[in-house]
């Protein structure tokens, strides 16, 4: 789905100083005189471009820099180097004519007025979009059909549960129809009814209206659910960038072996064949390096009485874990032709 | 210009909902924009009544108008946005504001507005109730009142955009309030506030003048009161244009700093 980049990010960094005191009254006092800071690269010299309609996952543990990255983009921070282009706009130039056509929603930011109903702070931004009267009208009906938010418009924000807040928030985010979405953690703290229906929001929006969706999320359910391509970022830096599959075969040096034996398991030794993750009746789940599992399930077949075996990659879960458990500097550069799949 | 007047109405709307919802509070606010002048005119009034009837060429009288004026004057003019700031910056708010495509300044000057229309119906009574009370006697003349009207709208605007300004300090720190204190007792002296300018020594008065202060508070109060010649008029108008377009000035140029700088905090 290579179209028209929509996001180019080129060397994008952002560094922070921050300041840095030892605990205690006499260090207090020192700071007073001489103020230690420290450096920290939030964001170290990422580059990746993402095309006109693409729903690109975001990931990186906490503090990898996938908000610093979407404030930058969106135009709240400034970087300190590098360059990015949001729709052919500077995002920190904060050009109205951009702002009108982007959107961030953050999972733990509010938009919404707290006191007064929702449809109140709808009415609001259409004023402050300049959002002509129909279009509003169609946005709203939509956007309360497909998030359900119909018992929910009259209701002041606090009276809110979180759950109906995030569908609210997302709903007053999008009434200006942007063109690009900016979503950090947008099913943070929901349940899983309520963080499947708006995954399916998501797909339906983007696919409605060709919108360029860039996302963060810690649950690997809405990556996988909604995209076919991901960016992976650690320590501020990029590790990986292309397809969702791609990723366990990048990283994960382990596949995952599920046996079921005819006779139940009769205390085999069956640590031999590889690492046991899992072992209940008769039901074995065994973890094999990559390289031998041809010679493994080989194995297992010819000396055991095997009623089914399955191979797979580890859970997506299971993979970003070990990708960030692994060494605090980047793998390797990300490979560029990777780069341009999604 | 009437491209903002959707969004103005839009900000105005929310805003006075939202203080529906918070009337206790205004209240209170409101309480103290009284009691804070109502304190001085009867500090001065009783002064004056001890001093034969006059203190410094104003009568008990005048005194008397005087900070019932101040009262309308620095209830027209004041803002709360120096505190609110520091609040929004730490809190993350301002992040929603600067994504929106529209300058935040005006969501305040909105709000601002809306909160004096509202506390018009407390604001309005009190003052005429304080006039009967302290029989206050005032023969404004036709063409003070109608300077009043643009006087006042000019003190108003430079008072938000200086305060505006001074309130982003908040981007390099968020220990403001020693500042914001500091400010206080500053206007305290050099606006009026305290007492008539007249009655200070020569050296405050010279630097009132050049300071912005009293543009923003004495000098409409002093207008009220006839007590401004249509030179001086002219001329405290020709300050007060000064001082809005410098700090209109500022305000761009500590507003453009003040983002580069912005650290987003929170998520």
């Amino acid at each position: 789905m290579e179209q028209n980049p929509v996001i180019q990010i080129d060397q994008l960094s952002k560094v922070y100083t921050v300041n840095e005191r030892e605990a205690g009254l006499i260090a207090a006092m020192r700071s007073l005189v001489k103020r230690k800071t420290r450096d920290v690269n939030a964001v170290d010299a990422i580059s990746f471009t993402v095309g006109e309609g693409e729903i690109v996952g975001f990931l990186g543990p906490n503090g990898a820099g996938k908000t610093t990255t979407l404030k930058m983009l969106s135009g709240l921070l400034h970087p300190t180097g590098g360059s990015a282009s949001v729709l052919g706009y500077r995002p920190w130039e904060r050009n109205r004519d951009y702002l009108r056509r982007m959107t961030l929603v953050m999972g733990q930011r509010n938009q919404l007025l707290w006191d007064i109903p929702v449809i109140d702070t709808f009415e609001l931004n259409r004023a402050v979009y300049r959002i002509p009267e129909a279009q509003y009208r169609l946005a709203v009906d939509e956007l309360t059909e497909l998030l359900e938010l119909a018992p929910l418009l009259q209701k002041p924000t606090r009276n809110l549960s979180l759950g109906e807040r995030m569908k609210c928030e997302i709903a007053a985010a999008l009434l200006h129809r942007p063109s690009v979405l900016f979503l950090d953690e947008p099913t943070i703290g929901l349940d899983v009814t309520m963080q499947r229906r708006i995954r399916r929001f998501i797909t339906e929006y983007n696919q409605h209206t060709g919108a360029t969706v860039l996302l963060t999320s810690h649950y690997m359910a809405d990556v996988e659910a909604l995209c076919k391509r991901v960016i992976v970022i650690h320590h501020g830096k990029m590790l990986y960038d292309g397809e969702l599959t791609g990723l366990a075969d990048r990283f994960a040096p382990f596949k995952t072996v599920e046996v079921k034996l005819q006779n139940g398991l009769d205390g085999r030794p069956l640590a031999q064949y590889g690492e046991l993750m899992a072992q209940t009746e008769g039901r074995v789940t065994l973890r094999i390096p990559k390289d031998d599992t041809a010679s493994v399930t080989g194995r297992l077949l010819a000396e055991l009485d095997v009623a089914d075996l399955t191979v797979q990659d580890p859970p997506i879960e299971d993979v970003i874990e070990h990708v960030f458990s692994q060494s605090p500097s980047p793998l390797d550069d990300p490979d560029p032709q990777q780069a341009q799949s999604g | 210009m009437f491209a903002f007047y959707p969004i103005y109405r839009g900000y105005f709307r929310t805003s006075l909902m939202m203080m529906f919802q918070y009337r206790i509070a205004m209240l209170i606010w409101l309480l103290g924009g009284i009691i804070e002048p109502l304190m001085y005119l009867v500090i001065w009034r009783t002064v004056s009544q001890q001093q034969g009837g006059s203190v410094g060429g104003y009568s008990t009288n005048d005194f008397v108008v005087y900070f019932i004026a101040m009262m309308m004057v620095s209830h027209g003019t004041f803002t709360w946005i120096m505190w609110e700031y520091v609040y929004r910056i730490r809190m993350g708010q301002f992040s929603v504001m600067l994504l929106k495509p529209i300058h935040p300044i005006h969501s305040d000057i909105a709000d601002n507005i809306g909160y004096k229309f509202l506390t018009l119906t407390v604001m309005g009574p009190t003052v005429l109730l304080l006039a009967w009370f302290f029989d206050a006697s005032w023969q404004p003349t036709y063409w003070t009142l109608a300077a009043f009207v643009p006087v006042l709208i000019l003190a108003f605007l430079m008072r938000f955009y200086w305060e505006w300004s001074l309130a982003m300090v908040a981007f390099w720190t968020l220990r403001i309030d020693a500042m914001n204190q500091a400010y206080i007792v500053i206007t305290l002296f050099f606006s009026g506030k305290l007492a008539p300018l007249s009655l200070f020594p020569q050296f405050v008065q010279r630097a009132a003048d050049l300071l912005p202060f009293r543009w923003m508070l004495s000098f409409p109060v002093e207008l009220l009161l006839g007590r401004v010649t249509p030179r001086d008029l002219l001329i405290g108008i020709g300050a007060q244009l000064f001082w809005l377009l410098a700090g209109y000035l500022v305000m761009q140029l500590i507003y453009r700093a003040g983002i580069k700088r912005y650290a987003a905090f929170g998520n």
